[in-house]
């Protein structure tokens, strides 16, 4: 029953994203084929997660879990059943305090079984002007650990302007989600070049012309 | 045959089989040209051609299931447009409301108020009181930065995407001596001949286009295009008239009229693509772009067309 239920939200979810953002995949530097992956992109908007999930293909999803906070998915039922049932997110724990596990421990343990992820690498949401944040470490102990996985740099375009901070209805306004050539760590990369590298292999996905200031 | 059943199915037949020709020789032309998908304008035109078999369907279905059918549909397109338009406008996030209303109370209320039929307050709804009311919506989240341009976008926004587009279903309320049940066949008579003069005008343009109209807006429409296209298109509206209340002559003169405010329409919107940088206004549809690329010419003509058959024909 929880397994139908939860496929029937996840219909639900896709078909309510397509009609607010009627969002669209542009592959640009990666196919959509079922290799094993880590999606990283920027994260400006709540909804960021679900776009992603909602262009990929429909088997390519069935495999592709995000990470995302627990203290933010465990907190009520549905939130609970979302992101445990509907999105299958490996959940980590941001308060260090009530961890039980290493969070790349649970991150790696669900690479090894043969899942892609989806991660945002600047840790939290942006809601500064700048178009991305540093990012943090996470992405490179990934990387290093498990160096056969390809990084796809995601650029997910327009939507923290159908739901900027603190707005609860959406606008629906078009909205597109890039995916760039996958990158991994090189040979003797320091940490610090790789973030640079990878920071700047999201930002290149952005539009290149900027809305004209009047 | 007859009667507006009859009439009907002889137009669906009609644009069936120009369809079905227009298949045809997009196979023909793929099978001897490029079999393996290599030529981009034969794989644009099957795309097209496909989206066409779509859209006739669509509208098909939407006739028969009558009134509702119709108003739903535009409804969505509508929505569709709106949804295309504010992507582009000027927007800041003190305009989260008052789009938020555009969407999902102002779109909702215009549909209904064609639905029930209520002409006096449908046609200034819009123009008069949204137009005074979503800027006091607007200025009261107490943001004046480009205020100016912010508030004439979402406005034009509303009038061209879902004010001059819910004109099409209310074509249904005219009523029209000796006309009575057939109105459907009025907006089928404005779909065809707007949709027949883009595509003429396109293939005259492609054919033996030369002289560019307004070239710093958009080099494919031509003088030579838009005659022929105008011309072609006036004398299939007239050809029409069996399907409308009107003479050939008249036919031919409402025909010419929507299919030259179809070609503004078309300019005015190329103008506004061109400012924002981008090519197509959205990618719904294979082949066509976005909902407005394929409507803008409907809904510039649509409002005129019901204007004149209210004008000279109704009798309410």
């Amino acid at each position: 029953m929880k397994p139908f239920l939860a496929r029937l939200t996840g219909g639900a979810i896709i078909l309510f994203a397509r009609f607010i953002t009627a969002v669209r995949a542009i592959w640009d530097g990666a196919d959509p084929v079922p290799r094993q992956r880590v999606y990283f992109a920027n994260h400006a908007s709540n909804g960021d997660t679900i776009l992603i999930w909602t262009v990929l293909p429909t088997a390519m999803r069935a495999r592709t879990r995000p990470v995302a906070a627990a203290d933010y998915w465990l907190t009520s039922p549905i939130r609970r059943f979302i992101g445990q049932d509907v999105l299958n997110a490996v959940l980590i724990d941001r308060r260090v305090e009530q961890r039980d596990h290493s969070p790349m421990d649970l991150i790696l343990e669900a690479v090894d079984d043969g899942a892609s992820l989806i991660i945002f690498p600047e840790g939290g949401r942006n809601t500064t002007e700048t178009s991305l944040l540093p990012f943090k470490s996470g992405i490179y102990n990934i990387a290093s650990a498990r160096p056969q996985v390809d990084l796809v740099p995601v650029w997910i375009e327009n939507l923290n302007s159908v739901m900027p901070k603190g707005k609860i209805i959406p606008i629906p306004l078009l909205c597109t989600v890039t995916f760039g050539a996958p990158i991994h760590v090189e040979e003797g990369e320091t940490r610090e070049a790789f973030l640079t590298r990878a920071q700047a292999a999201v930002l290149a996905l952005a539009p290149k012309t900027e809305e004209a200031e009047i | 045959m007859t009667g507006p059943r009859g009439d009907f199915l002889l137009l669906l037949c009609g644009i069936g089989g120009i369809l079905v020709l227009a298949s045809l020789i997009g196979t023909i032309l793929k099978r001897r040209i490029a079999p393996d998908g290599s030529n981009p304008t034969i794989e644009n035109l099957n795309a097209r051609i496909t989206a066409w078999w779509g859209m006739a369907a669509l509208l098909a279905v939407a006739f028969l299931a009558g009134r509702a059918g119709v108003v739903i549909l535009f409804a969505f397109c509508s929505f569709a447009a709106l949804r295309e338009f504010m992507t582009l406008t000027t927007k800041r996030v003190a305009d989260h409301w008052p789009i938020a209303v555009a969407f999902f109370i102002i779109l909702p209320v215009q549909y209904y108020l064609v639905w029930i039929d209520w002409y006096g307050l449908y046609s200034i709804f819009i123009p008069v009181y949204v137009f005074l009311l979503l800027p006091v919506v607007t200025v009261l989240q107490g943001d004046t930065k480009n205020v100016f341009i912010r508030i004439s976008e979402t406005q034009w926004a509303l009038m061209i995407c879902v004010y001059c587009a819910s004109h099409v279903p209310a074509l249904l309320s005219l009523r029209i001596e000796g006309y009575e049940g057939r109105n459907v066949l009025l907006i089928a008579f404005l779909i065809v001949v707007v949709q027949l003069s883009d595509v003429l005008q396109y293939t005259w343009g492609k054919l033996i286009g030369k002289h560019a109209v307004a070239p710093a807006l958009s080099p494919s429409k031509t003088w030579e295009g838009l005659i022929g296209g105008v011309a072609t298109a006036t004398l299939i509206g007239a050809a029409l008239w069996w399907i409308t209340p009107f003479t050939p002559v008249q036919a031919a003169g409402l025909s010419l009229a929507i299919t030259l405010a179809g070609f503004f329409g078309g300019l005015v919107m190329s103008a506004i693509k061109r400012d924002r940088g981008v090519k197509d206004w959205g990618h719904l549809i294979a082949g066509h772009g976005g909902f407005i690329d394929r409507l803008d010419s409907v809904v510039f003509s649509a409002p005129i067309f019901f204007h004149l058959v209210r004008y000279f024909w109704s009798s309410v």
